[in-house]
């Protein structure tokens, strides 16, 4: 058994194991399809289907839940919840993120496939909110994460969330939630920004 | 016998495109009465198909290795090679299929094909979650399939045949020569199996939708996930069609055909929508006592 974290010092041997199973490959920025119509019909299914990370990351989480109810109900709009990000389009940071959680939030956003959005939910995510000056949240989502859309409030209700959604779509619609590719373009800035603020960094660079 | 071959391979092509569509707006229908039974207003009818779109259109897809790649393809084999031998509508001459090449013991194979296909193609993806659900869906198909072939083995007994285009013709002419009617035991088995491998609530533990990340798809990403959502449309019709054949008289044209596998798929998803689910302890419970004594009694009246 590996075992890898502040405590523990792998040896060689332990670290050439755990290289064969993370893959060290960088993202690459995987450009859109030449063809203007086909690109633009991609868009438009990919922007009605937009299923969300089922991760609550914050005190945010609490307004996600009602949007699946009757009251709510964004299945109208294509959208629904799934467990993996494998699957996952569009992932909600919702409310703060404390840099424990960070870590999992950077882990989750890695694994989903191109392309994939955020969402900053709450006004953590945009200047740290009432964290602001808190020893243990990020202010600001933008410097690790790059973020399509934000929904400002604390909390902002689920009908704010609703016209997020459709921000979001409209986004998508236009071609311009690149953030996948963003990502990958300044990956090394993104890498820095984590790493300053995550001490126990025991994952490899990029998790696939 | 060059034309004659290229005629079937067309209408081979013909019949999977009605029934991919057919599966395809029925997946939308359910969704959509499922919300409405929730008091939601649900996604749109042709949502199946958009998310389908989306899918394919994912720029990127991790692969685990090959098995990883084969998984859904066995998948999709299992559901377009049950379909293929079995005849969708009795007597049409593009909807026959090929279903004079297989008999019914080739359709049962067919059921489990898929499911051991995806089994080595989940496992290699080494999350932990997917083995667990594969041991889950592979206990759930194991358990729903004793009652469905003891229900089998009756009909085979009853029609004196495996080929399920006899067992249909010896149907015909009115719903009293039905074997909903001439054989009401095997029928009343057959059917809580088919409960069974329907994938609704109470027997749905296996890919529990959306709740808990537990299930075999949990890896299975962009391109890969198209492929089995594809599947869900073909091996759904095709066992719906299947049951179809087998109790219920067949059909005579496309018109039949919808509406008693309609009927058919509606009577598991509202069983789904209004029962809870069960364990996987619970469900083989079940199903090894009550659907498998009515199967047993089923053989039995026709061996003496």
């Amino acid at each position: 058994m590996i075992t890898i974290g502040q405590d523990s010092k792998p040896d060689d041997k332990a670290k050439e194991l755990q290289n064969e199973f993370f893959c060290e490959a960088l993202p690459k920025e995987v450009a859109p399809i030449n063809n203007k119509i086909v690109q633009k019909f991609y868009n438009w299914a990919q922007a009605n289907s937009m299923w969300v990370l089922a991760f609550g990351t914050g005190c945010g989480a609490i307004e996600m839940r009602p949007l699946y109810t009757a009251r709510y109900d964004i299945s109208r709009f294509g959208m629904a919840p799934r467990p993996t990000p494998r699957q996952s389009s569009l992932f909600i940071i919702s409310g703060y993120a404390s840099v424990k959680t960070l870590k999992r939030i950077v882990r989750s956003y890695e694994q989903m496939q191109n392309p994939k959005f955020v969402m900053g939910l709450g006004s953590c995510t945009i200047n740290g909110g009432m964290y602001f000056d808190s020893y243990n949240t990020i202010n600001r989502l933008d410097q690790y994460l790059p973020v399509d859309v934000y929904v400002a409030g604390c909390m902002p209700r689920p009908e704010s969330l609703i016209a997020g959604f459709k921000k979001m779509k409209e986004i998508i619609k236009e071609g311009r939630a690149e953030g996948a590719n963003k990502y990958a373009r300044d990956f090394q800035w993104y890498k820095e920004n984590q790493k300053k603020v995550i001490k126990d960094w025991n994952m490899p660079d990029y998790n696939w | 016998m060059e034309n004659f071959t290229i005629q079937r391979i067309i209408y081979a092509i013909l019949s999977l495109l009605l029934i991919f569509n057919y599966g395809m707006v029925l997946r939308g229908l359910v969704m959509k009465i499922v919300a409405r039974a929730h008091g939601r207003f649900g996604p749109p009818v042709w949502q199946p198909y958009i998310n389908l779109v989306k899918v394919f259109s994912m720029r990127t897809a991790i692969s685990h290795g090959i098995m990883f790649y084969l998984g859904p393809v066995f998948r999709l084999v299992g559901g377009v090679g049950l379909y293929l031998f079995i005849p969708a509508v009795f007597g049409s001459v593009w909807l026959q299929n090929f279903s004079f090449s297989g008999d019914l013991l080739l359709v049962v194979y067919f059921i489990f094909f898929g499911q051991l296909g995806m089994a080595l193609g989940a496992a290699e993806s080494g999350h932990p979650y997917s083995p667990m659900g594969i041991m889950r869906g592979l206990a759930q198909v194991t358990v729903s399939e004793v009652p469905f072939a003891l229900a089998i083995i009756a009909l085979a007994a009853q029609y004196q045949t495996l080929s399920i285009t006899e067992i249909v013709a010896a149907q015909q002419g009115g719903f009293m020569n039905w074997t909903m009617i001439t054989n009401p035991v095997a029928t009343i088995a057959g059917m809580l199996a088919f409960l069974g491998m329907m994938m609704h609530s109470p027997f749905d533990l296996h890919i529990a939708p959306q709740e808990i990340p537990i299930g075999p798809p949990t890896e299975f990403q962009s391109t890969f996930l198209g492929y089995m959502q594809a599947n869900r449309a073909f091996f759904a019709s095709a066992k719906l069609v299947l049951f179809m054949n087998l109790f219920f008289g067949g059909a005579t044209s496309i018109p039949e055909m919808v509406i008693k596998t309609f009927l058919l798929y509606m009577t598991t998803v509202l069983m789904g929508v209004v029962n809870p689910r069960f364990t996987l302890e619970n469900s083989v419970r079940y199903f090894l006592k009550i659907p498998t004594i009515i199967g047993i009694i089923a053989v039995l009246m026709y061996s003496f």
